[in-house]
């Protein structure tokens, strides 16, 4: 039996670090453009983002202040487990407050408070390929990349157009990078697209089982794709956040009974807890000391 | 009143808790030891060792004890063990003409030098449940009788005459392909293409083989050979200059002869699909080379109209722990895009009820 296994700072081992490091400077250097990366196996599974726990990991120092959202959220199952990974592993200290954090993994949603300069926001990313769901092959999409061909992207969205009245895709919903690639958000509402343009924060993609890195620098324009005469629009909610009032973020929908009943909050909890803390108070809100329970 | 949901961490915790339980089982039935998984259960660890690509019995059992017996749950462990052991090099080709035969039989050749052996195999055991398994006495180990002869591969045999493609040369300065350190390219040379379906899963690759003999790539194969044993593996060291052995391997081979080829610079001869596996592994070993058969479509020239011919479906979906995690990951929370899903129906649905109402009001 071999002796008890013993791991490297942050898990991977430095030379994996190293070739993880040269995908993310060409991601840098490319903005939008897909780096293949010899993606490794991690002790969680494909699909709980290996993508972006790699990243991480390569890009994770000492000194860094770690915050870990899924769905917007710190307490997600999975956000706490890759959370309590990387706290273990790397011994890192780690924030629920998006403005303490140096890095933040992100799975489905952005921050509603936008990214200060410096920080840098790891997205898990499942399908790296914003035309795959158009043409199933990897040789094909390169080439259509290569060649700037994304007519078919827009033909999509066209026929959405014509059959429903709107442009259906409202996740994911595909970008233009710096005028020249067509990239895959990860599968964030279409609501936190806007967010990512001119951002002062550098986003990097990991996509582990794809074995795909993509980023988008500092100050970079990234433009969501429409037409002129159906323009992109993000989702607007009709109520405030139940628990603390927000308007004009995401928020969540919670069943409240089998009658109908429901409501919205915040899918930003820490978000939503640092306007609740400020004295904010949506009209379900529980009194000063019961929120916290 | 609507309490925000916590305590994704004490959840966790209480969950691996219970894991733990459950694995132990009855804690009046005593636990299984590492030893009696490597002995008794030796083909599911052939399997995990295959599959989870690193060559070593006892961390195979324990992935497979740690695992519940769930072997895709017992490969992922052995994976990620073994993607942070360093890589030192690649061994020199295994000559598994040389092997210490356990089993070999040729479907092609009623006789042949070096004899058919069938070893350890289920295939002419009646499938009847043996009651007389269950807290047998035990028997003294078997001893098997015989001297070994040298069992030259039936490919060499009909190589020698030119009926059949030869194993073809490699540049000796070419380094082998390893998907582990390199992204995939597609198209894929065969290196890469073998070690792919070598680590892919069994019942895949058995439901793609099947789908070929069923006229989906129809490849006319005959089993040319099938041998399990034990092979030496070399590693040539730059520092000496020659190659040491490192130890050996029990590893299962299957050359699938294929319809032929010919062109008008080479006659025409049987083609050939390579299978090889960790361990004994017969199923998976035939499967693969049934695989490898049909996606050498492009390199022959043949049309590509069947899903086993097509590399890059092949082997994108091979790997059982990508493809358990992706289809697996659907259980993750996803209420934030299927909130965005909600949202957009209602609003086409309310403009629908708007639309009906509109024409009723105009008829």
């Amino acid at each position: 039996m071999n002796a008890i296994a013993q791991y490297n700072f942050a898990y991977l081992d430095e030379q994996t670090k190293r070739m993880i490091r040269r995908a993310i400077l060409k991601a840098v250097a490319i903005p939008g453009y897909q780096v293949p990366f010899s993606s490794r196996e991690m002790p969680m599974p494909y699909g709980w983002g290996t993508g972006g726990v790699q990243v991480t990991a390569s890009i994770i120092g000492p000194d860094d202040v770690l915050k870990v959202i899924d769905q917007g959220a710190d307490d997600t199952t999975n956000a706490v487990s890759i959370r309590a990974f990387f706290a273990k592993v790397a011994n890192v200290a780690t924030t629920t407050h998006t403005a303490e954090a140096s890095i933040i993994q992100t799975r489905h949603r952005i921050p509603e408070r936008g990214l200060a300069e410096g920080q840098i926001l790891v997205y898990q990313v499942p399908i790296p390929e914003p035309l795959r769901f158009l043409e199933p092959r990897e040789t094909e999409t390169r080439k259509m990349h290569a060649l700037e061909e994304y007519g078919l992207m827009h033909v999509k969205l066209y026929e959405d157009i014509s059959r429903h009245g709107h442009i259906a895709t409202t996740y994911a919903y595909p970008v233009k990078v710096e005028g020249r690639y067509v990239m895959d958000p990860s599968p964030t509402p279409k609501f936190d697209n806007p967010k990512m343009n001119m951002s002062p924060g550098l986003q990097l993609f990991g996509a582990g089982r794809e074995h795909r890195i993509y980023a988008v620098p500092p100050w970079t324009e990234v433009v969501s794709l429409d037409f002129e005469d159906h323009p992109f629009t993000i989702q607007h909610f009709e109520e405030p956040c139940a628990l603390c009032g927000a308007e004009g973020v995401y928020l969540d929908e919670v069943i409240l009974d089998d009658l109908g009943g429901r409501m919205f909050v915040c899918s930003d909890t820490d978000y939503c807890e640092e306007r609740r803390e400020a004295g904010h108070r949506g009209h379900l809100a529980a009194d000063q000391g019961e929120a916290n329970s | 009143m609507y309490v925000a949901v916590k305590g994704g961490e004490a959840a966790i915790s209480n969950a691996h808790a219970l894991l733990a339980d459950r694995r132990r089982g009855d804690r009046d039935v005593p636990a299984l030891r590492l030893d009696q998984i490597v002995e008794q259960l030796g083909l599911a660890v052939d399997r995990a060792m295959g599959e989870g690509s690193l060559y070593d019995r006892e961390l195979a059992a324990l992935a497979i004890l740690q695992a519940r017996g769930d072997l895709i749950e017992a490969i992922f462990l052995v994976r990620a063990y073994r993607t942070t052991l360093p890589r030192f090099g690649f061994s020199r080709p295994l000559d598994t003409g040389a092997m210490h035969i356990e089993r070999r039989i040729s479907a092609t050749f009623k006789d042949l030098p070096g004899g058919q052996m069938l070893g350890p195999t289920f295939d002419y055991t009646h499938r009847l449940l043996d009651p007389a398994l269950v807290g047998a006495a035990v028997e003294a180990p078997l001893e098997r009788v015989g001297e070994e002869s040298a069992a030259p591969r039936v490919t060499d045999m009909l190589g020698h005459a030119g009926l059949i493609e030869p194993d073809g040369e490699t540049d000796p300065s070419r380094e082998v392909g390893d998907l582990t350190r390199e992204p995939l390219d597609f198209p894929l040379d065969r290196d890469l293409r073998l070690q792919a379906l070598a680590r892919g899963d069994e019942g895949f690759l058995l439901a793609l083989g099947y789908s070929t003999q069923r006229g989906y790539g129809r490849s006319h194969p005959f089993v040319g050979e099938i041998r399990i044993g034990e092979v030496e593996v070399e590693f040539e060291i730059p520092e000496l200059g020659f190659a040491v052995s490192l130890g050996r391997v029990r590893v299962t081979e299957c050359q699938m002869v294929n319809q032929f080829k010919g062109s008008a610079s080479v006659p025409p001869q049987f083609t050939r699909g390579y299978g090889l596996v960790f361990g004994q592994a017969e199923r998976k070993a035939m499967s693969m080379s049934l695989v490898d058969r049909a996606l050498r479509a492009r390199e022959f020239g043949e049309d590509i109209v069947a899903p086993a011919q097509d590399e890059e479906f092949v082997i994108s979906h091979a790997d059982n722990v990508q493809a358990t995690g992706f289809v697996e990951h659907l259980k993750l929370p996803h209420y934030v895009d299927f909130q965005a899903e909600l949202d957009l129906l209602r609003r086409l649905r309310a403009e629908h009820e708007g639309g009906q109402a509109m024409g009723e009001a105009a008829e």
